[in-house]
């Protein structure tokens, strides 16, 4: 492997704290409209990434340039973490931002993982292995009682957590969840934090999420990336939230401050 | 399927005793549980509309086949049904329009295309039978080859079945897994204008979408979980496909058109059954 200078080793308070990710240069643009210019951003090993920023900021064009379903200028390296995943063919863990599906679909969790994982048509018979794996996953993330239900029947949290369990499966090298908790009460957001912060140090994965609740993910976040089509500032929340334009789009020095609520 | 021809002759019932009911019973039995099977994936996935635009591309098949002077325009129909269905998916990524409005863009091009085609020279009615279809006529090497394709067909579809459940669950989550959503998508196409092309000469273009759909979308009312959504919508397939054989028979009406109606009926049983359900609790 070539030798990479090391980013914001400093940054790193958990894991290898290694450059996993490089996103060097990106932009993203449709329709001749520049959506996002200039993104360099890398991600490390064991660190919780946040993404915040306005409406219409490009926070979820960014995922899915990562995840290669736009095309983008510049260019995204991955490395090899821990013996699996290649630089050409990275896992990514993918929690989309709403499962946007039927509810009255006869699909089960257990169903979502065998169709996501196995190949065993779910049509025909289901296997064992496929089942336990899929507990075993589901185990990591609080849920394991949510197997035999119906996808239509789970709470927002409880989907949510379902497929955090399933990006899970197998264990990426980057994790990429897209405002996880829109739609989540209180107490399941905060599991869900829980749950990811915790994800973070059980596998050293690097992870970045995108979210809207800013006083929510500041305690679990090591770094906060603020977008407005380009990076204007990032670092550590505290760095960051004392930002004056952080401040304006947020409102923050209007209501009391967001960190203190209970 | 000799031995099952003859335990069919053997029964003691009047339709038993004709060989073109036999053969008929035979076809159905072949071909319902691959029309439940794609029926899952279709409803699943949100495409009925999408499957019913293939189907009637087929005529367009038909009159380009009568066209070209092919003796047999099988491949005609399914080439054209092909080419509709990567037409719709690939105007619909680069247009961006909703989908029901490409699809139904590409339905009347396809159907009027199809009719000025077959009515050149005058006399669309010659090709009236493909419209409602006669499963009656079906002969022995028809059955054989219905057989062996139907076999093909859903091998074929079950490799991809946890690919496209996926895909219709939710694309960017597929995708996200290192899947392309396209070329499931375009299989799976293929596999819909394979099976509505083989079987329209029986059933016919009017109504073969419905025997697609109605299954499935009968035993999502009552499935709790992926395997009992597809073992429901081949049982209720099968069950309607050969009750309404025999009480097209008596009635003496068209067998496609009434094994619809018993699939319908089926459907309105199992809704009844969800309510039900739904209010004891």
């Amino acid at each position: 492997m070539e030798n990479l200078p090391h980013h914001h080793v400093g940054l790193a308070p958990h894991g290898c704290g290694e450059c996993c990710t490089r996103i060097e240069n990106l932009g993203v643009t449709m329709d001749r409209r520049p959506i996002l210019e200039n993104i360099t951003l890398h991600l490390h090993c064991g660190e919780l990434t946040t993404l915040v920023g306005p409406n219409g900021a490009g926070k979820s064009m960014l995922l899915k340039a990562i995840l290669g379903e736009v095309r983008h200028e510049g260019a995204i390296h991955f490395l090899p973490v821990a013996g699996h995943g290649r630089e050409d063919a990275p896992v990514i863990g993918y929690l989309p931002q709403q499962l946007d599906f039927d509810r009255d679909s006869p699909v089960n969790v257990h169903d979502l993982f065998a169709t996501a994982v196995s190949r065993w048509p779910v049509a025909l018979w289901y296997s064992r292995r496929t089942r336990r794996a899929g507990l075993e996953s589901l185990r990591y993330v609080e849920a394991g009682h949510l197997i035999d239900r119906r996808l239509g029947q789970l709470s927002g949290g409880e989907l949510q957590r379902v497929l955090l369990a399933l990006s899970l499966t197998p264990v990426p090298n980057l994790l990429l969840l897209d405002e996880p908790v829109s739609g989540v009460d209180v107490a399941g957001r905060e599991l869900f934090y829980r749950t990811v912060s915790d994800l973070r140090r059980r596998f050293d994965l690097s992870i970045l999420m995108v979210s809207h609740d800013l006083a929510g993910v500041t305690p679990v976040s090591d770094r906060i990336v603020f977008l407005n089509r380009r990076i204007v500032c990032m670092g550590r929340p505290a760095e960051v939230l004392a930002h004056p334009e952080l401040r304006r789009t947020f409102g923050l020095d209007l209501a009391p401050p967001a960190m203190d609520r209970p | 399927m000799n031995l099952l021809h003859t335990i069919i002759s053997r029964l003691p019932f009047e339709w038993a005793q004709y060989e073109f009911m036999r053969h008929a019973l035979l076809a159905v039995i072949i071909v319902a549980p691959l029309f439940a099977l794609i029926g899952t994936l279709v409803v699943n996935n949100r495409m009925a509309f999408f499957s019913d635009a293939i189907g009637h591309a087929s005529l367009t098949g038909l009159g380009l086949g009568v066209l070209l002077g092919l003796a047999d325009p099988f491949w005609a129909l399914v080439g054209f049904a092909l080419l509709l269905g990567v037409g719709i998916l690939a105007l619909q990524r680069f247009t961006r329009s909703t989908m029901d409005t490409v699809i139904s863009l590409s339905m009347c091009f396809s159907l009027a295309l199809g009719v000025v085609l077959l009515s050149h020279g005058g006399g669309f009615n010659r090709f009236s039978g493909y419209l409602i279809g006669d499963l009656l006529s079906i002969t022995t090497r028809e059955i054989s080859q219905l057989l062996v394709t139907s076999l093909l067909v859903g091998a074929g579809l079950l490799l991809g079945y946890n690919r496209i459940l996926l895909i219709g669950l939710n694309e960017s989550l597929a995708r996200s897994r290192g899947r392309s959503a396209w070329w499931p998508q375009m299989y799976f196409c293929a596999a819909i204008a394979l099976v509505v092309t083989m079987n329209l000469a029986w059933v016919g273009i009017l109504i073969i979408n419905s025997l697609l759909v109605l299954p499935a979308a009968a035993a999502r009312n009552v499935a709790h979980d992926a395997r009992q959504y597809v073992l429901f919508a081949v049982g209720i397939s099968l069950f309607s496909g050969i009750a309404g054989l025999i009480v097209s028979f008596y009635a003496d009406t068209a067998t496609g058109a009434t094994i619809v109606l018993v699939a319908m009926g089926c459907f309105a049983a199992t809704l009844g059954v969800k309510w039900w359900k739904a209010r004891a609790g």
